[in-house]
Parts: C-alpha cells; structure tokens; sequence
C-alpha cells in the first residue's frame, strides 16, 4: 500500500513541537490545527498519527467522532443555530427556516458567497433568551427571523 | 472621584447587547466629560433585565437600571444616570428585587458583583477563605467535612461528593487527578458557565482543596468549546493564580503542588458522562467506558481520579469557609445545601436563581419566573436536561428534591427547567429526544446507537397515524429495552422523556395531524 508523502508543513511542525510532552494531546493539537487552518486537512492526518506514534485510523477516528472538528474549511464565518428544548419552546424553528432560506442551504452547508457556514447546535448556554444563535464567538438571544436578518447582514461585510 | 459602572460580561448579558451598552456608556460619558470607570462583571442572573447597569451612587450603593439597550444610553444619561438619578428603568438595589432578596446564594455568592478575573476583588469578598481553612486540615478531615455537608453531585447523579473524594483519598499515594466537568451540554442549563464567567476562581479554588485533600497535584477542567467565554475567564483566572502563588508547585506557601489546564472539548455531548470525558481528556474517540473500575480507583491515564461537576466542586469553598453543618441546614431531606436552578424556555423572567432545596416547581415558574413569556399557559416542564421527564400541571407541586423527583419518575439533574406553553406538540418533544440520542450516542452500546434511530421511526408512524396502538406498544417496549440495556445515562434515560410525553400527554400521539 502506498504510504501518502508527509507534507512539510512549518505550521503544523511548531503545533507539534508545542504540544509535545502534553498528556493526552491529540484533541488540543487538533483544536490548534483547525485554528490555523480553518480546518484539519486529510493531509494532515499522517504527519499527526507519525508523530504521536498512532495510526492514521486512530487519528482519524478521533476527528470524525466530533462534531465540531471539520475536514473541509467553512465559509468566512460560522453561524450556529440552536436547535435544544429550550429554543424549541421559543419558536426557534422559525429561525431556521429562516436561517435555511437566506443562505440557501441545509445544516453542514456553506452558502454559495462562501460567506457563511451553517450548522446546527445543541445548546449554547443562552437557554433564557432562547432562541439563540451563534456566529463565530459573538452569542446572539431572542433571536426572531428579523434580528437574524440584522445579524447576517452586519457579519457579511466582516 | 470617578463614578463606578457595572455592566455585565456574561455571555447571555452580550447576548442582549451588553458589550454595546458598555461603548455607549463610554461614549455619553467622554461627549459630557463624566468621570466614570466602568467594571465588567458577571450576571446577577436576571437574564430578563440584561443588558443591566448598575451605578455606584455616593453612599457607596448599588443602583441597577435594567434592561438597557445601548440606543437607550444617551437618554438615560441626560436624566442623570452617573448620579444614580430616577428614571423608568431604575430598579434600585439588586438585592431589594424580591426576585433577588428570596435566594439564597451560597455557591453563586460573588457571581455579578466581583470582577471575575480580579484576585484582589476575589480576596476582597471571601475568596481563598476555604482554601486557607483547609490547608490546616488533614485530607480526611477535608473530606470528612464535604461529606457531613450532605453535598451531592450537581451534575444529575447526585452522588455523595464526600464518598467520591473518600475513595481517591484511600487509594495508595502516585499520580491522581482532579478533574471537573465543565461539558455543561443539557439544553437549559446553564449555571456551569455562568459561574466560570462570573466568579471562575470559585471553581479553582474548590479544584484546588480537592486535589489538596486526597493528594492530586493536577487538575483539568473540560469545558465544551461551545463557552468561548467561559474559557478566556477560565485562562486569566488560572494565570491570576498562578502569578500569586495560589496555584503552581508551592500552593500558598504549604509546600504542596496543585495546577490547574483549561482542555477544551470538541461538540460531544456524551463527554458529560464522567467515563467518556476521561477518554476524550486521553486523546480518543469519546466512547464511555464499562464500569467498573470507577474513575475514583482507576481514571485519568489509569490513576486515581476525582471527577465532578462545576457547581460541586465550586460549592466546596463555601462548606469550607463557612463549615459543614452551615451549608447542611439548607435543603430538604436528603438533598442538602442549595441548587442554582436554571428558567429557561417559554419565561417571563428566565435567568438563574439560587435556592434551598424544597422549593416546588410551581413557585419557580410563577414567583420567579412570572409564568410563561408568550402569556400562554404553561402546559409542560422539562427538567433537568435533555434525558428530564416532561412533566404536567398536575405535578407542578413537586418539591425540587432528588428523592421527589425520582418518585414520580423524573429527575433534578443539573436544575435546568425548560418551560413549554400550550403550543407545544409533545410528539414531536418526544421524537427530538430519540434524535438528540441518535445524534449523540457514542455508538458503543446497540441499545443507544440503534434504538434511538428505530425510536424516530416508530414516533413518526404513530404521528402519522399507522397503526397507533401497535406501535406505542413499540416504542414501550423499545424504551424499556434502551433504560436497561444501555451502558450509561444517554440511551438509558432517554426513555424518561419519551415515555413521559406518551403518559401525561397522550391526546398528542393520538390525534390526526
């Protein structure tokens, strides 16, 4: 079987490099990997799986249990829609909808502009302004299909 | 002097436009040449009031103004904010608010008042007093003193902290661990977070006497990465204590070593069961594990851990500071101490109150949280997470007791309460849990990974219509096998909300839609 060539990649070197001699590393190299990167390559998986002396189906494995690792990078910013009990109660599906329409996709999807990516979320903590939304790191509550169309209209041009 | 001005950094406050209103009360008051310092503090918990602003008045009193939004700013400004002046908005003391002044905050006692990530303002308000009380004691008699506290695990189990602790202590000296569970996933909960916003030394403090009393000299807290926030505090607040000699190889000076590391989870909710966080702190697929060995005897990379929630271990300080038998008083029966419980959903006032064990759900939904936000009756109450039982009206009246709640087949959990009003399809409540499973499970166990998927299907043909009978009798015998088939919590109690929904609401799996 053919071995992929590793990449030499100085980014990913100085990650590994930073983490070596952490216990249990592979979840925060791979966190600053996606930082960097936006997202964690399948390029990436062998120079990672060499380098903590696991397999590349280890490795992997690891990326594809969680939900937040991606293999492919998003769009310019990532908008979390709520989708829990407590938005339930609220109506959030109106906002997905919403959501769905405006960028002209489903979950998982990256709208054609490439500006956003849209992904589902179970609970961000907001559960008393429900319903909520995320885009990057700025939380959004009460928000109704209008203030949605407020939040991506400001985060477009960003 | 400048006048003091505090405005929130909670995430629900900047959810609401906290961040705004700061800039806004930065600007009014460089266009009028006011003198003020604004501190960005954590939530008072009155999620209804943010953005809330609170202004020092010249007796040294708190003044609260709630909510304001920055477009508000300027005119409230010109009515005289800076000097606490009346207007509308103007609340008065925090702790005057009726919704305030009937809690009892023990755990959440700094959260919304200090600058979290202060040491100075933590010092100044009691922080480190029970670290310092327990660095004189000997680890049985820390442990004993959580144990005669009568607390319980806050994350749902409920189980004795003291007894878990006991257990690592009692393990032979090496590598142990203190772990906290900070992957807060439940859908209405959202005390963990606020806390580690808030008041995040509080947490570290409770991690430290832990690791101090059975021996442990490193600690992680797993945070799911859903809490930026919570993470930024989490990391100045560890370096705050670092820097002070509170956390590192010499803790205050006692010749004993703890530290704490921020490890960030990765959008699993599974990892909120002790077993599979452990295996996702070592760097694998978070897949929960067969017990025993408990995680007390062989945890973390195999060695002795103590794993807890962040109100557990966050409410250890004050049980030391203030002694076993204080915080003992408060509560009921065999649930001791005070729960911080979580309005969310269809509410008026959601937010997080702090209260004795004992209080019935009916009081949290209609004195605190004012009935439902869209003036509906309120028709059904989720508590305690995504795994809670759906409960009706007629059990409004139960008493917030572990004891209570698991006699009528429902749970506290973490203190999350959801709140439904009359719109609410309880099908389709039912068939979101069978979803959330099948989307959640870790795959390990068949009852988890298969069963929920059947559970959608066989709800969808019951909303359909086809052959309703035969296939509620499905779905029983479906939950039935998944409650006591599964390996942990997930596919074990998902049947709590499904089969409640088919119980006290069966008009909505009967009906043509």
């Amino acid at each position: 079987m053919a071995v992929p060539e590793l990449e030499n990649d100085s980014t990913l070197e100085k990650i590994l490099a930073e983490h070596a001699g952490m216990a249990g590393p592979l979840l925060p190299i791979l966190h600053a990997v996606q930082e960097s990167y936006g997202c964690i390559a399948p390029g990436k998986v062998a120079r990672i799986a060499n380098a903590l002396n696991l397999s590349r189906a280890e490795v992997h494995g690891v990326i594809s249990f969680y939900h937040y690792f991606r293999q492919h990078a998003p769009g310019r910013h990532v908008l979390q829609v709520c989708r829990a009990e407590a938005c339930q109660a609220m109506q959030c599906e109106q906002t997905e909808q919403h959501a769905k329409r405006q960028l002209g996709v489903d979950y998982g999807g990256t709208s054609p502009d490439g500006v956003f990516t849209l992904e589902a979320a179970y609970c961000l903590g907001n559960c008393a302004a429900a319903p909520t939304v995320m885009v990057d790191e700025k939380l959004y509550g009460r928000v109704t299909p209008q203030r949605l169309e407020a939040i991506l209209a400001d985060w477009r041009n960003r | 002097m400048a006048t003091r001005i505090y405005v929130s950094r909670d995430a629900a406050a900047q959810a609401l436009g906290a961040d705004e209103t700061a800039a806004a009360l930065q600007v009014a008051a460089a266009a009028r040449g006011s003198n003020i310092t604004l501190k960005r503090v954590g939530s008072r918990g009155m999620v209804w009031l943010e953005p809330l602003v609170e202004v020092e008045d010249e007796s040294g009193q708190r003044i609260a103004y709630g909510p304001m939004p920055a477009e508000r700013v300027p005119e409230l400004v010109k009515a005289g904010l800076f000097t606490a002046a009346p207007h509308e908005l103007r609340l008065g003391r925090v702790e005057d608010l009726p919704w305030f002044a009937k809690q009892q905050r023990l755990t959440f006692a700094r959260v919304g008042i200090i600058d979290p990530v202060d040491l100075d303002d933590y010092l100044a308000h009691g922080g480190y007093a029970g670290l310092k009380r327990a660095l004189g004691m000997s680890g049985a008699e820390v442990v004993q003193e959580v144990q005669d506290s009568g607390l319980r695990g806050r994350g749902g189990a409920a189980f004795p902290t003291g007894i878990k602790w006991r257990t690592v202590l009692e393990q032979p000296a090496g590598q142990k661990y203190v772990v906290c569970n900070a992957d807060e996933g439940d859908s209405g909960t959202f005390s963990d977070r606020m806390l580690m916003e808030g008041d995040p030394l509080c947490l570290i403090e409770g991690m430290t006497i832990a690791g101090i009393a059975v021996g442990a000299t490193q600690g992680y807290i797993y945070l799911r990465c859903e809490y930026p926030h919570a993470g930024h505090a989490l990391r100045s607040a560890i370096e705050a204590a670092r820097a002070r000699g509170f956390l590192g190889s010499d803790v205050c000076g006692s010749g004993r070593a703890f530290d704490v590391e921020v490890r960030m989870g990765a959008g699993a909710y599974i990892c909120g069961e002790e077993t599979s966080l452990l295996e996702s702190l070592e760097g694998k697929r978070a897949e929960v594990r067969f017990r025993p060995p408990l995680p007390a005897i062989k945890g973390l990379f195999g060695q002795p851990t103590i794993i807890n929630n962040v109100i557990s271990l966050a409410s250890v300080p004050v049980i030391l500071e203030r002694g076993a038998g204080f915080y003992r008083d408060f509560g009921m029966g065999r649930s001791r101490g005070t729960l911080p419980i979580q309005l969310a959903g269809n509410l008026k006032r959601g937010g997080l109150v702090e209260l004795a064990f004992g209080v019935t759900l009916r009081e949290l939904l209609y004195d605190f949280g004012a009935g439902s936000a869209s003036g509906r009756p309120i028709r059904a109450v989720q508590v305690g997470g995504p795994l809670g039982a759906y409960l009706p009206e007629s059990q409004f009246d139960t008493p917030l007791d572990y004891e209570a709640f698991t006699a009528i087949g429902a749970l506290v959990g973490h203190g999350g309460i959801v709140a439904f009003d009359d719109t609410v399809d309880m099908a389709r409540m039912a068939r979101y849990a069978m979803e959330f499973c099948a989307i959640e499970s870790c795959g390990k166990c068949t009852p988890c990974r298969i069963g929920s998927t059947r559970g959608v299907e066989v709800i969808d043909r019951i909303m359909q219509g086809e052959a309703r009978q035969a296939n509620l009798a499905q779905l029983e015998s479906l939950c039935d096998t998944m409650q006591h088939g599964s390996l942990c919590g997930l596919g074990g109690m998902t049947p709590f909300p499904v089969m409640s929904a088919v119980k006290h609401f069966p008009g909505d799996f009967s009906r043509d839609r």
